[in-house]
């Protein structure tokens, strides 16, 4: 599948909770049918995974989930979606991801035969490839480790399957740090889409084998790496901005392989994901601040069909357990959507666009999630017909949609961005169009030491 | 004069113009310990505070720092040869079980830029490679960074690890990461804790002088 125009072209159907692709799980909970459900994702306070452990583990994971059961069906909840997003080493062992895997089903079902409450299993094996220095993406037995871990998790439960791949991470990071514009396209439009589509064709062979919904992956590792540290003044907040978009080519390649959807909440690249494909996405802003800082809490919040809370710890509030707090939130956050839907399309748009008016003009990472920005974007990228292209193009388009937005006053950059702008259009501007030309001139600057280019076909 | 071109050029981020400098001030017989502190250390400490103030981002940092690396490539023999000492050394790694090394890198390169010697071990470093490292380099500091809280205990572990071996009172050690706090420094006996890169530089400054 390569996609070629938009699932989405008009901003008045661009809205929270539709999408032309809605996906029904098997008990016939409908994502992206009209309503916004809460999706939750919790993990352990500070502690040591071992065998001898592991019933500690249990134990947490058996009280978070109750927690959070608990405290939805007491709101009335009308969904309720849950994420295990496995910590490095429930996937190093495969089986301890699936004993936690099993745990949380149990606990879903008995809640869904009780109360009714419709429920969803997400669950996100970590790519464990990094552990291996450099990286081996398709071989060793990280690799063997990460596939028995998504096989493992779907026979024990998983409705869902998702992962925040990291191919390309490798010289991504110091791409960040050092302003590179054309490596970290080479690091997503190449090395990460070519990761992407080997890791797809897989995941949804698992998926399909185990009747489970291959869901989706997110540039997390990358943007929203960049998106942190422009918060703490690392880097320029324009710089963070174009790295986002830069992730939408990758993250198709995972649609264009099989998944269909809800994207991973992390992957602020789902509004663009979600013109483009129609499948539906989650998404996390304001009550994702128990994870992190972001300034896009509001805007996140036009489009999704899944509202989520990044994770968070199993600590001591005064309310509750934290994860219990947390998906309370969330639950009261997605209520009033659910309630502007049920108005009608006039007033969804009317709070959609309150949410993006709130956010837009103080941030360059904001703006670029503009829906009608995305939409102009994702038109530009699908132009295009390979990752490279479209990675290249995105640049380009998201370079241009800010430099408009500062001249208009719609954004109002700091001297320091502004430098930083002309500093990125020129590099944007040095990217040839020829893939192969591209690669064989930002060869020589790879650090080898780093990266094993074989292992992407290089 | 010689050394202040040296300390414009550094803060410019020019490593051509760096080393040229540096050639031309070792002919004309400045010390190689001026020509490191009061022209280069000097101008990474200039960079230092236009970052603070919001002047420079990472990335002139690092470009600051490679022109400081070539400058120091071309003294180096004459640091050796007039035996001037580094403002320490430094091992620094990510603790067991974290891939996490953005953080630990910019605190390397921040402390380098100080006149620290950096032995960078990467991610994923175990108690055993940690002590290793301590025997074979015999750092001043050790510093070690989490991001994950299931990872935060190995600091703790590793801790432990240098008493059992006996390395702990030959070094101090500093912690660091997302998840890490103060108190949590203090429980583990760690010597000392920076919140973020940008304050691991003082930190390490005190833990020596202390």
């Amino acid at each position: 599948m390569n996609y070629s125009s938009l699932a989405i072209p008009r901003l008045s159907d661009f809205l929270f909770g539709v999408c032309p692709r809605p996906l029904t799980l098997k008990n016939g909970l409908v994502i992206g049918g009209g309503q916004v459900y809460p999706e939750i994702n919790f993990t352990l306070d500070s502690m040591i995974i071992t065998a001898e452990s592991m019933p500690q583990v249990h134990e947490q994971y058996t009280q978070m989930i109750t927690g959070v059961c608990d405290r939805a069906v007491e709101l009335h909840a009308p969904g309720l979606v849950v994420e295990f997003e496995l910590l490095p080493d429930l996937t190093l062992v495969p089986e301890w991801g699936a004993e936690v895997t099993k745990i949380l089903r149990a606990t879903l079902d008995e809640t869904e035969a009780k109360h009714g409450l419709k429920t969803g299993l997400r669950v996100t094996p970590n790519d464990i490839r990094e552990f291996a220095r450099p990286p081996l993406m398709r071989q060793g037995r990280y690799v063997a480790d990460m596939f028995r871990s998504f096989e493992l998790c779907a026979e024990a439960g998983a409705d869902m399957l998702a992962i925040e791949s990291t191919g390309g991470k490798e010289i991504h990071d110091e791409a960040i740090l050092n302003g590179d514009l054309p490596m970290s396209v080479f690091a997503l439009g190449v090395l990460g889409s070519r990761d992407m589509g080997y890791l797809w064709e897989r995941i949804t062979e698992i998926s399909k084998r185990y009747g489970v919904v291959p869901s989706g992956d997110s540039a997390c590792g990358f943007a929203n790496t960049a998106m942190v540290l422009a918060e703490q003044h690392f880097i320029p907040r324009v710089w963070a901005a174009v790295i986002r978009v830069l992730t939408v080519a990758r993250s198709l390649v995972a649609f264009e392989h099989g998944a269909v959807g809800p994207n991973k909440d992390c992957a602020y690249e789902g509004p663009y994901i979600k013109a483009i494909t129609g499948y539906p996405i989650a998404l996390e802003g304001a009550e994702a601040s128990v994870a992190h800082l972001s300034p896009i809490g509001n805007i996140a919040k036009a489009v999704p069909d899944l509202w989520s809370n990044e994770s968070v710890q199993n600590v001591k509030l005064l309310g509750a357990m934290a994860p219990t707090v947390s998906v309370e939130q969330l639950i009261y956050a997605t209520r009033l959507m659910n309630v502007a839907s049920a108005r009608g399309l006039t007033e969804a748009g009317m709070l959609r666009d309150w949410w993006v008016e709130s956010d837009s003009h103080l941030d360059p990472q904001a703006y670029v999630l503009r829906p009608d920005v995305v939409l102009k974007i994702s038109e530009e990228i699908i132009a295009e017909s390979t990752p490279y292209k479209r990675t290249r193009r995105s640049a380009f388009a998201a370079l241009e949609v800010l430099r408009q937005a500062n001249a208009s006053g719609e954004l109002n950059l700091s001297k320091m961005e502004n430098r930083w702008l002309e500093r990125l259009t020129r590099a944007a501007e040095s990217l040839p169009e020829d893939e192969d030309e591209f690669i064989a001139g930002i060869l020589p600057q790879v650090n080898r030491e780093k990266i094993a280019l074989s292992e992407y076909g290089l | 004069m010689i050394i202040d071109d040296i300390k414009q050029a550094v803060i410019e981020g020019d490593a051509t113009e760096v080393k040229k400098l540096v050639a031309l001030a070792l002919e004309q017989q400045v010390s190689a310990e001026e020509i490191l502190k009061s022209g280069m250390i000097s101008g990474m400490g200039e960079v230092g505070r236009l970052f603070e103030e919001g002047e420079y981002f990472v990335p002139e940092m690092l470009i600051a720092a490679r022109a400081m690396q070539g400058g120091l490539s071309i003294l180096r023999p004459a640091l050796v040869e007039q035996d001037v000492k580094s403002a320490g050394k430094v091992v620094l790694g990510t603790v067991k079980g974290d891939l996490h090394d953005i953080g630990k890198n910019l605190v390397g390169m921040m402390l380098e830029g100080a006149g620290f010697q950096i032995v960078d071990l990467g991610t994923d470093v175990s108690p055993e490679k940690f002590i290793e490292a301590i025997r074979e380099h015999q750092p001043d500091i050790v510093g070690m960074s989490a991001l994950l809280t299931t990872t935060m205990p190995n600091m703790d572990k590793t801790i432990k690890a240098f008493n059992e071996a006996g390395v702990r009172q030959n070094v101090k050690v500093m912690v660091g990461g997302a998840p890490v706090t103060k108190k949590y420094a203090g429980e583990i006996g760690a010597d000392g804790f920076a919140p973020d890169a940008n304050q691991a530089t003082a930190e390490a400054k005190k833990l020596l002088v202390g």
